[in-house]
Protein backbone atom coordinates (compact mmCIF):
# COMPACT_ATOMS: atom_id res chain seq x y z
CA UNK A 1 0.00 0.00 0.00
CA UNK A 2 1.62 3.17 -1.01
CA UNK A 3 1.28 5.85 1.35
CA UNK A 4 -0.93 8.87 0.36
CA UNK A 5 0.79 12.16 -0.52
CA UNK A 6 -1.73 14.36 1.45
CA UNK A 7 -1.70 12.40 4.97
CA UNK A 8 -0.91 14.54 7.32
CA UNK A 9 0.07 14.60 10.89
CA UNK A 10 0.08 17.42 13.72
CA UNK A 11 2.04 18.04 17.06
CA UNK A 12 -0.69 18.92 19.88
CA UNK A 13 -0.02 20.38 23.16
CA UNK A 14 -2.96 19.18 25.72
CA UNK A 15 -3.91 20.53 29.10
CA UNK A 16 -6.34 17.39 30.41
CA UNK A 17 -8.35 18.21 33.40
CA UNK A 18 -7.42 15.51 36.21
CA UNK A 19 -9.03 14.63 38.89
CA UNK A 20 -8.65 10.86 40.64
CA UNK A 21 -12.29 10.56 42.30
CA UNK A 22 -15.41 12.39 42.86
CA UNK A 23 -14.67 14.50 45.80
CA UNK A 24 -11.42 15.10 44.98
CA UNK A 25 -9.95 18.72 43.82
CA UNK A 26 -8.96 18.06 40.01
CA UNK A 27 -6.07 20.58 37.60
CA UNK A 28 -5.16 20.57 34.21
CA UNK A 29 -2.27 18.42 33.59
CA UNK A 30 -0.21 19.31 30.29
CA UNK A 31 0.59 16.68 27.92
CA UNK A 32 2.08 16.11 24.32
CA UNK A 33 0.44 14.59 21.26
CA UNK A 34 2.82 13.88 18.91
CA UNK A 35 2.02 12.75 15.17
CA UNK A 36 -1.85 12.75 14.92
CA UNK A 37 -2.85 11.89 12.15
CA UNK A 38 -5.58 14.56 11.27
CA UNK A 39 -7.87 11.66 9.30
CA UNK A 40 -7.91 10.46 13.32
CA UNK A 41 -11.07 11.50 15.40
CA UNK A 42 -10.73 13.21 18.65
CA UNK A 43 -11.46 9.66 21.05
CA UNK A 44 -8.91 7.97 18.97
CA UNK A 45 -5.97 10.88 19.52
CA UNK A 46 -6.83 10.57 23.29
CA UNK A 47 -6.77 6.46 22.76
CA UNK A 48 -2.98 7.25 21.36
CA UNK A 49 -1.80 9.46 24.15
CA UNK A 50 -3.48 6.70 26.58
CA UNK A 51 -1.34 4.35 24.85
CA UNK A 52 1.75 6.66 25.60
CA UNK A 53 0.78 7.35 28.94
CA UNK A 54 0.11 3.26 29.81
CA UNK A 55 3.94 2.72 28.30
CA UNK A 56 5.49 5.38 30.42
CA UNK A 57 3.52 3.40 33.39
CA UNK A 58 1.33 6.50 34.24
CA UNK A 59 -2.44 6.26 34.60
CA UNK A 60 -4.54 6.68 31.22
CA UNK A 61 -7.14 9.87 30.78
CA UNK A 62 -10.56 8.62 31.77
CA UNK A 63 -13.03 9.41 28.65
CA UNK A 64 -16.71 8.42 28.47
CA UNK A 65 -17.47 6.41 25.00
CA UNK A 66 -19.24 3.85 23.39
CA UNK A 67 -20.88 3.91 19.88
CA UNK A 68 -17.81 6.41 18.41
CA UNK A 69 -20.74 6.86 15.51
CA UNK A 70 -22.18 10.16 17.10
CA UNK A 71 -25.33 8.01 18.24
CA UNK A 72 -25.17 7.04 21.41
CA UNK A 73 -24.59 10.12 23.37
CA UNK A 74 -22.16 8.53 25.88
CA UNK A 75 -18.65 10.27 24.92
CA UNK A 76 -18.24 14.17 25.87
CA UNK A 77 -16.02 16.77 26.94
CA UNK A 78 -15.40 20.60 26.76
CA UNK A 79 -12.66 21.22 24.17
CA UNK A 80 -11.58 24.83 24.22
CA UNK A 81 -14.28 25.99 26.14
CA UNK A 82 -16.97 24.14 24.03
CA UNK A 83 -19.04 21.56 24.26
CA UNK A 84 -18.05 18.69 22.05
CA UNK A 85 -15.99 20.68 20.05
CA UNK A 86 -16.16 23.55 18.13
CA UNK A 87 -17.89 21.83 15.42
CA UNK A 88 -21.26 22.54 14.42
CA UNK A 89 -23.77 19.48 15.54
CA UNK A 90 -21.02 17.15 16.12
CA UNK A 91 -20.03 14.71 18.89
CA UNK A 92 -16.95 14.47 20.55
CA UNK A 93 -16.11 11.15 18.76
CA UNK A 94 -17.47 12.78 15.54
CA UNK A 95 -14.86 15.72 15.83
CA UNK A 96 -11.57 14.88 13.46
CA UNK A 97 -8.36 16.20 14.22
CA UNK A 98 -8.24 17.53 10.41
CA UNK A 99 -9.99 20.89 12.60
CA UNK A 100 -6.64 21.70 14.93
CA UNK A 101 -3.50 22.83 13.33
CA UNK A 102 -0.02 21.91 14.09
CA UNK A 103 1.17 23.36 17.48
CA UNK A 104 -2.01 23.86 18.53
CA UNK A 105 -2.96 23.93 22.24
CA UNK A 106 -5.82 21.94 23.44
CA UNK A 107 -7.91 22.77 26.65
CA UNK A 108 -10.47 19.63 27.74
CA UNK A 109 -12.32 19.58 30.68
CA UNK A 110 -15.31 17.41 31.70
CA UNK A 111 -19.11 18.57 31.71
CA UNK A 112 -19.20 20.49 35.04
CA UNK A 113 -22.33 21.08 36.98
CA UNK A 114 -23.78 20.22 40.17
CA UNK A 115 -26.00 18.17 39.17
CA UNK A 116 -23.52 16.20 37.12
CA UNK A 117 -20.69 14.81 39.35
CA UNK A 118 -17.27 13.92 38.07
CA UNK A 119 -16.40 10.20 38.39
CA UNK A 120 -12.61 10.60 37.45
CA UNK A 121 -10.54 13.08 34.63
CA UNK A 122 -12.85 13.88 31.82
CA UNK A 123 -16.41 10.67 32.96
CA UNK A 124 -19.16 12.21 34.48
CA UNK A 125 -22.08 10.88 35.94
CA UNK A 126 -25.22 11.63 34.15
CA UNK A 127 -27.75 9.84 36.34
CA UNK A 128 -29.58 12.73 37.02
CA UNK A 129 -30.64 12.64 33.25
CA UNK A 130 -31.97 9.07 33.92
CA UNK A 131 -33.71 10.16 37.20
CA UNK A 132 -35.91 12.85 34.79
CA UNK A 133 -36.58 10.31 32.38
CA UNK A 134 -37.86 7.97 35.34
CA UNK A 135 -39.66 10.51 36.80
CA UNK A 136 -41.95 10.57 32.99
CA UNK A 137 -40.09 9.92 30.51
CA UNK A 138 -42.05 6.80 29.24
CA UNK A 139 -45.78 5.79 28.26
CA UNK A 140 -47.00 3.09 30.31
CA UNK A 141 -49.11 1.70 27.51
CA UNK A 142 -50.58 -1.65 27.89
CA UNK A 143 -48.87 -3.95 25.98
CA UNK A 144 -51.88 -5.40 23.58
CA UNK A 145 -51.94 -6.63 20.49
CA UNK A 146 -50.36 -4.79 17.60
CA UNK A 147 -51.99 -2.27 16.50
CA UNK A 148 -52.89 -1.71 12.72
CA UNK A 149 -51.02 0.93 11.21
CA UNK A 150 -52.65 4.10 10.72
CA UNK A 151 -55.48 3.49 13.01
CA UNK A 152 -54.59 6.50 14.06
CA UNK A 153 -54.76 9.31 11.94
CA UNK A 154 -52.18 11.66 12.36
CA UNK A 155 -49.91 14.67 10.52
CA UNK A 156 -46.96 13.84 8.93
CA UNK A 157 -45.49 17.54 10.43
CA UNK A 158 -46.25 16.64 13.81
CA UNK A 159 -44.77 13.42 13.06
CA UNK A 160 -41.16 15.10 11.92
CA UNK A 161 -41.10 17.73 15.00
CA UNK A 162 -41.58 14.43 17.10
CA UNK A 163 -38.48 12.69 15.35
CA UNK A 164 -36.49 15.69 15.84
CA UNK A 165 -37.31 16.27 19.40
CA UNK A 166 -36.48 12.17 19.50
CA UNK A 167 -33.00 12.75 18.50
CA UNK A 168 -31.77 14.08 21.89
CA UNK A 169 -29.15 11.21 22.56
CA UNK A 170 -28.91 12.45 26.11
CA UNK A 171 -25.14 13.43 26.12
CA UNK A 172 -25.66 16.54 28.41
CA UNK A 173 -23.89 19.01 26.23
CA UNK A 174 -26.90 20.99 26.75
CA UNK A 175 -26.43 21.35 30.58
CA UNK A 176 -22.42 21.40 30.23
CA UNK A 177 -22.37 24.73 27.64
CA UNK A 178 -25.58 26.30 29.27
CA UNK A 179 -24.07 29.49 31.61
CA UNK A 180 -26.73 28.27 34.17
CA UNK A 181 -26.41 24.68 33.91
CA UNK A 182 -29.74 23.85 33.16
CA UNK A 183 -31.33 20.70 31.82
CA UNK A 184 -33.81 22.44 29.70
CA UNK A 185 -33.87 21.40 26.21
CA UNK A 186 -33.15 18.14 27.74
CA UNK A 187 -36.19 18.23 29.20
CA UNK A 188 -38.00 20.53 26.13
CA UNK A 189 -36.97 17.58 24.10
CA UNK A 190 -38.07 14.74 26.32
CA UNK A 191 -41.22 16.69 26.79
CA UNK A 192 -41.82 17.55 23.03
CA UNK A 193 -41.18 14.35 21.85
CA UNK A 194 -43.92 12.67 23.90
CA UNK A 195 -46.42 15.49 23.80
CA UNK A 196 -46.50 15.79 20.19
CA UNK A 197 -47.42 12.04 19.71
CA UNK A 198 -51.49 10.53 19.87
CA UNK A 199 -49.71 8.02 22.41
CA UNK A 200 -47.88 11.03 24.66
CA UNK A 201 -51.23 13.11 25.07
CA UNK A 202 -53.03 10.71 27.80
CA UNK A 203 -50.12 11.15 30.77
CA UNK A 204 -48.88 14.86 29.43
CA UNK A 205 -50.12 16.69 32.47
CA UNK A 206 -48.51 14.13 34.92
CA UNK A 207 -45.25 13.79 33.25
CA UNK A 208 -44.51 17.70 32.78
CA UNK A 209 -45.44 18.09 36.40
CA UNK A 210 -42.78 15.12 37.23
CA UNK A 211 -40.29 15.87 34.86
CA UNK A 212 -39.52 19.26 36.19
CA UNK A 213 -40.46 18.64 39.77
CA UNK A 214 -37.42 16.10 39.12
CA UNK A 215 -35.04 18.62 37.09
CA UNK A 216 -35.62 21.22 40.06
CA UNK A 217 -34.75 18.57 42.68
CA UNK A 218 -31.70 17.33 41.00
CA UNK A 219 -29.63 20.50 41.18
CA UNK A 220 -30.06 21.84 37.55
CA UNK A 221 -29.90 25.28 37.32
CA UNK A 222 -32.54 27.85 35.89
CA UNK A 223 -32.52 28.52 31.85
CA UNK A 224 -32.59 32.08 31.24
CA UNK A 225 -32.95 31.85 27.41
CA UNK A 226 -28.97 32.27 26.48
CA UNK A 227 -29.62 29.69 23.60
CA UNK A 228 -25.79 28.23 23.98
CA UNK A 229 -27.85 24.92 24.38
CA UNK A 230 -29.32 25.47 20.55
CA UNK A 231 -26.02 26.18 19.35
CA UNK A 232 -23.78 23.40 21.37
CA UNK A 233 -26.23 20.34 21.10
CA UNK A 234 -24.95 17.44 18.64
CA UNK A 235 -28.42 17.19 17.21
CA UNK A 236 -29.13 20.87 16.44
CA UNK A 237 -32.43 20.25 19.01
CA UNK A 238 -34.27 23.80 18.78
CA UNK A 239 -35.11 25.68 22.16
CA UNK A 240 -38.60 25.57 20.21
CA UNK A 241 -38.91 22.74 22.06
CA UNK A 242 -38.00 24.40 25.81
CA UNK A 243 -41.24 27.04 24.67
CA UNK A 244 -43.19 24.18 24.10
CA UNK A 245 -42.33 22.38 27.88
CA UNK A 246 -43.09 26.14 29.15
CA UNK A 247 -46.64 25.56 27.23
CA UNK A 248 -47.22 22.08 28.54
CA UNK A 249 -45.90 22.89 31.96
CA UNK A 250 -48.49 26.26 31.99
CA UNK A 251 -51.27 24.11 30.96
CA UNK A 252 -51.00 21.27 33.21
CA UNK A 253 -50.41 23.62 36.21
CA UNK A 254 -52.91 26.02 35.60
CA UNK A 255 -55.75 23.93 33.76
CA UNK B 1 -53.55 26.57 46.81
CA UNK B 2 -50.67 24.50 47.43
CA UNK B 3 -50.92 23.20 43.36
CA UNK B 4 -50.58 27.42 42.95
CA UNK B 5 -47.53 27.90 45.24
CA UNK B 6 -45.78 24.79 43.75
CA UNK B 7 -46.14 25.99 40.01
CA UNK B 8 -44.95 29.22 40.76
CA UNK B 9 -42.16 27.93 43.15
CA UNK B 10 -40.63 25.49 40.44
CA UNK B 11 -37.98 26.79 38.07
CA UNK B 12 -40.54 27.27 35.28
CA UNK B 13 -43.12 29.18 37.54
CA UNK B 14 -40.35 31.62 38.40
CA UNK B 15 -39.32 32.30 35.25
CA UNK B 16 -42.92 32.72 34.22
CA UNK B 17 -43.08 35.55 36.60
CA UNK B 18 -40.27 36.84 35.49
CA UNK B 19 -41.70 37.19 31.91
CA UNK B 20 -45.25 38.23 32.81
CA UNK B 21 -43.72 41.35 35.18
CA UNK B 22 -40.78 42.39 32.89
CA UNK B 23 -43.33 42.56 29.80
CA UNK B 24 -45.74 44.61 32.10
CA UNK B 25 -43.23 46.57 32.73
CA UNK B 26 -42.15 47.09 28.90
CA UNK B 27 -46.27 48.07 28.47
CA UNK B 28 -45.26 50.52 31.54
CA UNK B 29 -42.21 52.11 29.59
CA UNK B 30 -44.02 52.49 26.45
CA UNK B 31 -46.39 54.67 28.20
CA UNK B 32 -43.82 56.55 30.30
CA UNK B 33 -42.04 57.59 26.90
CA UNK B 34 -45.01 58.44 25.43
CA UNK B 35 -45.87 60.39 28.62
CA UNK B 36 -42.51 62.20 28.36
CA UNK B 37 -42.22 62.68 24.49
CA UNK B 38 -44.88 66.21 25.59
CA UNK B 39 -41.71 67.46 26.62
CA UNK B 40 -40.98 68.56 22.77
CA UNK B 41 -44.02 70.29 22.61
CA UNK B 42 -43.19 72.67 25.68
CA UNK B 43 -43.28 73.35 29.37
CA UNK B 44 -47.48 73.34 29.10
CA UNK B 45 -47.26 70.67 27.24
CA UNK B 46 -45.49 68.48 30.00
CA UNK B 47 -47.12 70.19 33.23
CA UNK B 48 -50.84 69.71 31.76
CA UNK B 49 -49.84 65.89 30.79
CA UNK B 50 -48.44 65.64 34.79
CA UNK B 51 -52.09 67.01 36.17
CA UNK B 52 -53.77 65.26 33.54
CA UNK B 53 -51.81 62.38 35.41
CA UNK B 54 -52.55 63.03 38.92
CA UNK B 55 -56.32 64.26 38.31
CA UNK B 56 -56.63 59.90 37.64
CA UNK B 57 -56.52 59.45 41.59
CA UNK B 58 -57.38 56.61 42.93
CA UNK B 59 -56.51 55.16 39.37
CA UNK B 60 -53.24 56.10 39.05
CA UNK B 61 -52.49 55.03 42.72
CA UNK B 62 -53.88 51.77 41.75
CA UNK B 63 -51.52 51.40 39.13
CA UNK B 64 -48.23 52.58 41.61
CA UNK B 65 -48.99 49.77 43.91
CA UNK B 66 -49.40 47.25 41.15
CA UNK B 67 -46.30 48.26 39.53
CA UNK B 68 -44.24 48.46 43.21
CA UNK B 69 -45.76 44.96 43.67
CA UNK B 70 -44.58 43.36 40.09
CA UNK B 71 -41.50 45.15 41.23
CA UNK B 72 -41.29 43.06 44.23
CA UNK B 73 -42.27 40.00 42.57
CA UNK B 74 -39.25 41.10 39.37
CA UNK B 75 -36.23 41.38 41.74
CA UNK B 76 -37.23 38.55 44.60
CA UNK B 77 -37.52 35.73 41.87
CA UNK B 78 -34.49 37.14 39.63
CA UNK B 79 -32.41 36.57 42.50
CA UNK B 80 -33.95 33.63 43.78
CA UNK B 81 -33.07 32.71 40.00
CA UNK B 82 -29.71 34.23 40.11
CA UNK B 83 -28.80 32.55 43.52
CA UNK B 84 -29.46 29.10 41.76
CA UNK B 85 -27.72 29.47 38.94
CA UNK B 86 -24.56 30.56 40.65
CA UNK B 87 -24.75 27.31 42.68
CA UNK B 88 -25.77 24.93 39.58
CA UNK B 89 -22.43 25.22 38.66
CA UNK B 90 -20.47 25.46 41.75
CA UNK B 91 -16.96 24.63 40.09
CA UNK B 92 -16.18 26.85 37.35
CA UNK B 93 -14.89 25.55 33.77
CA UNK B 94 -10.70 27.08 33.02
CA UNK B 95 -11.98 28.16 29.36
CA UNK B 96 -15.71 28.83 28.12
CA UNK B 97 -16.09 30.08 25.20
CA UNK B 98 -19.60 31.03 23.98
CA UNK B 99 -21.23 29.29 20.55
CA UNK B 100 -22.78 32.23 19.85
CA UNK B 101 -25.85 31.94 21.31
CA UNK B 102 -25.43 34.48 23.87
CA UNK B 103 -25.62 38.03 23.33
CA UNK B 104 -24.38 41.47 25.79
CA UNK B 105 -27.97 41.77 27.04
CA UNK B 106 -28.42 38.18 28.18
CA UNK B 107 -24.80 37.86 29.59
CA UNK B 108 -25.54 40.59 31.62
CA UNK B 109 -28.92 40.21 32.51
CA UNK B 110 -28.49 40.10 36.46
CA UNK B 111 -26.11 42.80 36.82
CA UNK B 112 -28.14 45.33 34.46
CA UNK B 113 -31.26 44.42 35.95
CA UNK B 114 -29.43 45.71 39.71
CA UNK B 115 -28.50 48.77 38.58
CA UNK B 116 -31.70 49.32 36.94
CA UNK B 117 -32.98 49.01 40.43
CA UNK B 118 -30.80 51.29 41.72
CA UNK B 119 -31.30 53.91 39.39
CA UNK B 120 -35.23 53.38 39.72
CA UNK B 121 -34.83 54.14 43.37
CA UNK B 122 -32.47 57.22 42.47
CA UNK B 123 -35.50 58.32 39.71
CA UNK B 124 -38.01 58.14 42.37
CA UNK B 125 -36.60 59.93 44.57
CA UNK B 126 -34.99 62.68 42.03
CA UNK B 127 -39.02 62.88 40.74
CA UNK B 128 -41.42 61.52 42.59
CA UNK B 129 -40.69 61.95 46.13
CA UNK B 130 -40.17 65.23 45.76
CA UNK B 131 -42.57 68.60 46.89
CA UNK B 132 -45.14 69.17 44.16
CA UNK B 133 -46.87 71.75 45.39
CA UNK B 134 -44.55 74.81 45.28
CA UNK B 135 -42.91 74.22 41.60
CA UNK B 136 -44.30 72.57 38.71
CA UNK B 137 -43.33 68.94 37.54
CA UNK B 138 -41.37 70.73 34.36
CA UNK B 139 -39.17 73.35 36.85
CA UNK B 140 -38.05 70.12 38.63
CA UNK B 141 -37.02 68.32 35.80
CA UNK B 142 -35.54 71.26 34.20
CA UNK B 143 -33.47 71.83 37.64
CA UNK B 144 -32.00 68.15 37.52
CA UNK B 145 -30.95 68.17 33.91
CA UNK B 146 -28.85 71.32 34.47
CA UNK B 147 -26.74 69.64 35.91
CA UNK B 148 -24.50 67.59 33.57
CA UNK B 149 -24.00 65.05 36.04
CA UNK B 150 -27.87 64.20 36.02
CA UNK B 151 -27.76 64.26 32.35
CA UNK B 152 -25.17 61.93 32.31
CA UNK B 153 -26.30 59.25 35.14
CA UNK B 154 -29.52 59.12 33.24
CA UNK B 155 -28.17 58.61 29.89
CA UNK B 156 -26.31 55.87 31.48
CA UNK B 157 -29.00 54.55 33.42
CA UNK B 158 -31.05 54.28 30.02
CA UNK B 159 -28.35 52.59 28.00
CA UNK B 160 -28.38 49.67 30.77
CA UNK B 161 -32.18 49.58 30.52
CA UNK B 162 -31.61 49.28 26.60
CA UNK B 163 -29.14 45.92 27.34
CA UNK B 164 -31.50 44.86 29.66
CA UNK B 165 -34.78 44.90 27.81
CA UNK B 166 -33.19 43.82 24.35
CA UNK B 167 -32.92 40.14 26.04
CA UNK B 168 -35.82 40.34 28.35
CA UNK B 169 -38.70 41.32 26.07
CA UNK B 170 -37.95 38.10 23.44
CA UNK B 171 -36.94 36.15 26.23
CA UNK B 172 -40.42 36.95 28.29
CA UNK B 173 -42.35 35.37 24.47
CA UNK B 174 -40.08 32.28 23.98
CA UNK B 175 -40.92 31.72 28.75
CA UNK B 176 -44.24 31.77 28.50
CA UNK B 177 -44.14 29.92 25.20
CA UNK B 178 -44.97 32.05 22.22
CA UNK B 179 -42.21 30.34 20.37
CA UNK B 180 -42.74 29.88 16.52
CA UNK B 181 -40.16 29.24 14.07
CA UNK B 182 -42.29 31.65 11.68
CA UNK B 183 -42.48 34.63 14.25
CA UNK B 184 -39.52 34.52 16.53
CA UNK B 185 -37.39 36.59 14.22
CA UNK B 186 -39.54 39.16 14.13
CA UNK B 187 -40.16 38.85 18.35
CA UNK B 188 -36.40 38.75 18.35
CA UNK B 189 -36.36 41.64 15.72
CA UNK B 190 -38.66 43.33 17.69
CA UNK B 191 -36.78 43.14 21.16
CA UNK B 192 -34.22 45.40 19.12
CA UNK B 193 -36.24 47.99 18.02
CA UNK B 194 -38.15 48.41 21.21
CA UNK B 195 -34.80 48.40 23.63
CA UNK B 196 -33.68 50.94 21.06
CA UNK B 197 -36.67 53.54 20.93
CA UNK B 198 -36.67 52.88 24.97
CA UNK B 199 -32.81 54.26 25.02
CA UNK B 200 -32.88 56.74 22.39
CA UNK B 201 -36.65 57.86 23.63
CA UNK B 202 -35.64 58.01 26.94
CA UNK B 203 -32.21 59.08 26.29
CA UNK B 204 -32.40 62.36 24.99
CA UNK B 205 -35.12 63.86 26.86
CA UNK B 206 -31.78 64.77 29.11
CA UNK B 207 -29.85 66.07 26.27
CA UNK B 208 -32.61 68.22 25.21
CA UNK B 209 -33.64 69.68 28.72
CA UNK B 210 -29.84 70.34 29.27
CA UNK B 211 -29.84 72.19 25.51
CA UNK B 212 -33.07 74.26 26.28
CA UNK B 213 -31.82 75.65 29.18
Amino acid sequence: MSESKDKKAINLTLKVWRQIGPDVKGSLETYHAGDISTDMSFLEMLDVVNEGLIIEGKEPIAFDHDCREGICGMCGAMVNGRAHGPEKGTTLCQLHMRHFSDNDTIVIEPWKSRAFKIIKDLAVDRSALDLIIQAGGYISANAGGAPDGNAIPFPQESAEKAMDAAACIGCGACVASCPNASAMLFVGAKVSHFALLPQGRPEAVKRVLAMVKKMDECGFGNCTNETECEAECPKEISITNIARLNREYLKAGFL
Amino acid sequence: MNWFFDIIRSSIGKKMMMAVTGLSFCIFLTGHLIGNLTIYKGKDAFNTYAEKLHSLGPLLTAAEIGLLLFAVVHVLSGTLLFIGNFYARPQRYVIKKSAGGRTVGSRTMPYTGFFVLLFVVFHLINFHFVDKTQQTIYLIVSNAFADPVYVFVYIAAMIIVAVHVSHGFWSAFQTVGANHPKYMPIVRGTAICFSLAIGVGFGFLPIYIFYMQ
